[in-house]
């Protein structure tokens, strides 16, 4: 298999399990994905198994949380067996992770542009001034009028879509080849929101880079990206093309798609999901 | 499993052994009764799985046997001088852990010693708590200007230096065991009266005191029968956690010979007169110096032990 | 006395915006004079109402009852209590705290000279137990319920039980007395005493100054092994509180997100977490140096150890109360001091605390 067909990620029946003090909690269970360089929406309710997906495949689960699959491969390296250094040489500099909420995800001790700085110098080894000089760089490329001023201010001097601003410039400058995106704007308003997006679509469609975009808002998703992958508790219940996302056929695609209110239908009433017990059993 | 905590048969228990063990781990209490029961049984459960706790709790079990057999463990007369058989290494002619400058035998002064320790804390441990509570629900439940000025006391009495603090007031009243009690106690009631105040805070509003209120109760009534008791599990856990700091005072006290006075066998004033052997005859002031640390190292465990048990905020990660 | 509820007053009228810049440094002087006067008030309490006649104390038992007469008219007492108390507020805030029976010189003199012996010892002392301490909860935190978590755990635990003048004989006894590794009690061996001139009163730092190796060495070998034992008694404490930020800054996202950057454990620990716990732990190591102040009167009796502590206990001896007492209100005010300036330090380092 050569370098250029080779798929960014293949993931072949991932499965992440908690041991709590009585009981194991299955997160995911049997989850398989293949993807190139194109943007994938990974949709489902809260406690679906989404965000653990994506920190599993840059090996961020730990105990009492368990990995297991039977393939786990990011262009071409073995993450299930890769050790710390050639995950840590992974990590940020060609797959990195949008987080949720810039309120918590960036160090409140530290200022804005050091932080981002920070995985330039790591990855790139170069001066401190250079990765400075990039780093405002890309706070520019975020769309910052400012970028001295935010260069030197602390995550609590930040609104929430300047903290996720930051936020994209920091995991986008080492220029990765996979951007996981763990709902990177439900935190934020909605008109906000919108703007954060049109950047992250702007910069990963130009720079050519895979998405996987995971997020609860199914219209938003389907808006967005070139397929759409529907979990429900821990498995995949559908993958289709998210242009025909409304001929969708399992029963639970079909449920989410219909308790989604829309503003020029006229609804007596929105559906309520039903949810099968017999999706859950092991095929 | 410990026997004191199973309850006296309740009516609506199946018998067997089984089946106490089946109603002390119902997730569906039918009872007031059996849910406390539950909560204790579970609480036990988890504080018996920690050995350390266990261990605090058997260094306390064993101190107070001691100091309520001490007659019948000591091998000599604590007070009886021998100054013929005067700084014996410890294991010579019959006393275990040697003898003291006046010829007395350490292992006898050491158990009698568990009396006075004991002593020391029992009346710390009840009159402190008993007036920070006192002081803190009165705060709590009035508020307003009584809240301002008593916890600004309990504030001042907070920032300063305890043992400093009861030195001088051992130093004003004469030293004695009487004094050193009454200035310790002095000097750690304050946590007390804050931790009492915050639980008021949060029951006062509640609406079983309104209805006690409505039904006439006093207010005096309410704070006495309703919200002291509900403050007192707090009041425990940090009572054993100070317990350990208290004997350490003590001692301190009486190494400085400000607490208990010769000839009585109070373990500081033991390591103090021991001192001046210090580098020829080194058990003297030792073994007394062990006998604190344990205890107040069995005390640190079982408090450790019980804040983990009984606090559910607390939960080990 | 946690004034750290703070945030800047945002937009407004420029007095009103002042008065809210203000307001908890305002709150927190108005704690602390509070504070300062109800520490007075104790030692005053302590001083003039508990003993049974103070008068006695001073012209002795069998005084004739004009001497005692005049002597009580001398010092106040046949006043009503709070015009004594206010006399006594306003002779302690001129820096009068009577004169000390034992060495008869005034008691604030006394407590300037030996001050700095107790300094010395406390910060050598507190120097020793963050240099340990931080480490050891930091690598406490990180291995969690393994087994350095639990040996440093007891190691804290054995800290917390040990009675501390105890623990100082012992340190006597094997260091000094057995092995001769350090010297023993005092600041310094007799003959080099008064050698250097004092310029800070802290030996180690003269003789640096007067360039006496000799003097410095010796100063060492003294100050090395009670300041171990209460480095030790402070390592307890800081370790034990290291540990438990450590381990709820590890849980935060930012920890995550600086391992998805692909930043080295070794960093996401000591740099990102550790410099979140920074914040919290200056008040914890503050507290921990009062708490060693507190202890002097214990260690440095039993280390002959010429300081505050020494001269209290030296006071308590022979009845010297106004000796006691000043020395009482000394380190209750450097306690209420470190408050203060734990909390001042705390608005430096963190940013989201800037008044």
């Amino acid at each position: 298999m050569s370098a250029q067909d080779r798929p960014l990620l293949d993931i072949e029946d991932l499965r992440v399990d908690f041991h709590g003090r009585t009981r194991v909690t299955h997160a995911v269970r049997g989850l398989s994905l293949r993807m190139g360089r194109e943007k994938i929406g990974i949709v489902g309710e809260s406690g679906s198994g989404k965000s653990v997906t994506g920190r599993a495949i840059l090996k961020l689960i730990r105990p009492p949380g368990v990995v297991r699959a039977r393939k786990l491969m990011f262009d071409g390296v073995d993450i299930m067996t890769a050790d710390e250094k050639t995950m840590r040489a992974i990590r940020g500099a060609r797959a990195s992770m949008i987080m949720q909420d810039p309120k918590y995800s960036l160090n409140p001790v530290m200022r804005v542009g050091d932080q981002i700085a920070e995985a330039y110098v790591m990855h790139k080894k170069v001066s401190s001034r250079e990765a400075r000089a990039r780093a405002l760089a890309m706070l520019e490329a975020v769309k910052i009028r400012d970028p001295e001023r935010v260069y030197k201010a602390y995550p609590h001097e930040l609104s929430g879509g300047m903290g996720q601003r930051v936020m994209i410039a920091m995991m986008l400058i080492p220029e990765p080849d996979l951007l996981i995106a763990d709902e990177p704007t439900s935190a934020l308003d909605v008109t906000v929101s919108m703007q954060i997006l049109a950047i992250m679509d702007d910069l990963v469609s130009r720079r050519g880079m895979g998405l996987l975009f995971i997020s609860h808002d199914l219209n938003l998703v389907a808006s967005f990206c070139d397929k759409v992958v529907i979990m429900y508790a821990g498995r995949v219940m559908e993958v289709c093309e998210a242009s025909r996302l409304r001929e969708a056929k399992h029963p639970y695609t079909r449920g989410l798609l219909a308790s989604l209110p829309e503003i020029d239908v006229v609804k007596e009433k929105l559906e309520v999901l039903k949810r099968d017990p017999a999706w859950l059993e092991e095929a | 499993m410990s026997d004191q905590q199973k309850p006296a048969a309740p009516p609506d228990a199946p018998s067997g052994a089984g089946g106490l063990r089946a109603w002390l781990e119902s997730e569906t209490p039918r009872s007031a009764f059996q849910a406390r029961c539950v909560q204790m049984w579970l609480s036990w459960l988890k504080f018996s799985a920690n050995p350390l706790a266990l261990t605090g709790l058997l260094i306390i079990i064993a101190l107070v046997l001691m100091a309520v057999f001490a007659p019948l463990l000591v091998t000599h007369d604590p007070l009886a001088q021998d100054l013929a058989g005067r700084l014996l290494p410890p294991g010579a002619k019959g006393h275990w852990l040697g003898t003291d400058g006046l010829g007395r035998d350490i292992y006898s002064r050491i158990v009698a010693g568990a009396r006075i320790t004991l002593y020391i804390v029992a009346l710390v441990t009840i009159t402190a708590p008993l007036f920070g509570l006192l002081v803190g629900t009165l705060a709590g439940y009035f508020g307003g200007w009584t809240d301002v000025v008593l916890m600004r006391v309990t504030d001042i009495f907070l920032a300063f230096p305890k043992l400093i603090l009861a030195l001088a007031f051992v130093a004003a009243l004469g030293p004695g065991i009487g004094n050193a009690i009454l200035a310790i106690a002095i000097t750690s009631w304050p946590p007390y009266a804050r931790i009492a105040r915050a639980e008021t805070l949060t029951i006062r509003k509640s609406d079983f005191i309104f209805a006690s209120r409505l039904q006439g109760a006093s207010p005096a009534r309410i704070v006495a029968a309703h919200v002291m008791p509900l403050c007192i599990s707090s009041v425990i856990v940090r009572v054993t956690l100070d317990m350990a700091g208290i004997i350490l005072t003590a001692a301190g006290l009486g190494f400085l010979g400000l607490g208990a006075q010769p000839p009585m066998p109070e373990w500081g004033a033991m390591i103090s007169e021991g001192r001046k052997f210090l580098l020829n005859q080194w058990w003297v002031a030792t073994m007394p110096g062990l006998a604190i640390f344990t205890v107040s190292l069995g005390f640190n465990l079982l408090g450790d032990g019980l804040r983990d048990a009984l606090d559910p905020r607390s939960g080990q990660s | 006395m946690n004034a750290r509820t703070t945030k800047q007053g945002g937009g407004g009228a420029g007095l009103l915006s002042l008065l809210a810049r203000i307001r908890p440094a305002l709150n927190f002087i108005t704690a602390l004079a509070v504070t300062f006067l109800g520490l007075l008030a104790i030692t005053f309490f302590i001083g003039r109402v508990i003993p049974i006649d103070p008068v006695i104390s001073v012209v002795g038992e069998r005084a004739p009852r004009e001497v005692y007469e005049a002597a009580r008219k001398a010092m106040g007492l046949d006043k009503p209590l709070i015009e004594q108390f206010l006399i006594y507020l306003w002779q302690v805030l001129h820096g009068d705290l009577g004169y000390s029976l034992l060495t008869s010189h005034p008691v604030l003199e006394d407590i300037k000279r030996v001050v700095p012996a107790t300094f010395e010892l406390a910060t050598v002392a507190t120097i020793l137990g963050v240099l340990t301490g931080v480490p050891a909860g930091v690598i406490a935190a990180v291995k969690a319920g393994r087994w350095p978590d639990h040996i440093i755990r007891v190691l804290g635990l054995i800290g917390y039980s040990v009675p501390v003048f105890w623990l100082g004989l012992m340190g006597l006894l094997l260091f000094y007395g057995k092995l001769g590794w350090v010297a023993g009690p005092g600041r310094l061996d007799i003959f080099y005493d008064g050698v250097v001139p004092q310029v800070t009163g802290m030996i180690l730092i003269d003789s640096l100054l007067a360039g006496d190796w000799g003097i410095f060495k010796n100063a060492v070998s003294h100050i090395i092994l009670p300041a171990s034992m209460l480095g030790y008694y402070s390592l307890a404490y800081i370790s034990r509180m290291t540990r438990s930020f450590m381990i709820e800054q590890l849980g935060q996202e930012y920890i995550t997100t600086a391992r998805v950057k692909g930043m080295s454990e070794r960093r996401v620990i000591w740099k990102h977490a550790l410099g979140n716990v920074m914040v919290p732990l200056i008040t914890v190591i503050a507290l921990s140096y009062a708490a060693l102040l507190e202890g002097s009167v214990l260690t440095e009796t039993v280390f002959a150890w010429p300081g505050l502590g020494f001269y209290i206990t030296t006071a308590l001896m022979s009845a010297d109360m106004s000796a006691v007492l000043g020395g009482t209100i000394v380190v209750g005010m450097v306690f209420v001091g470190l408050n203060l300036f734990s909390d001042f330090l705390y608005r430096f380092f963190d940013p989201r605390a800037k008044l």
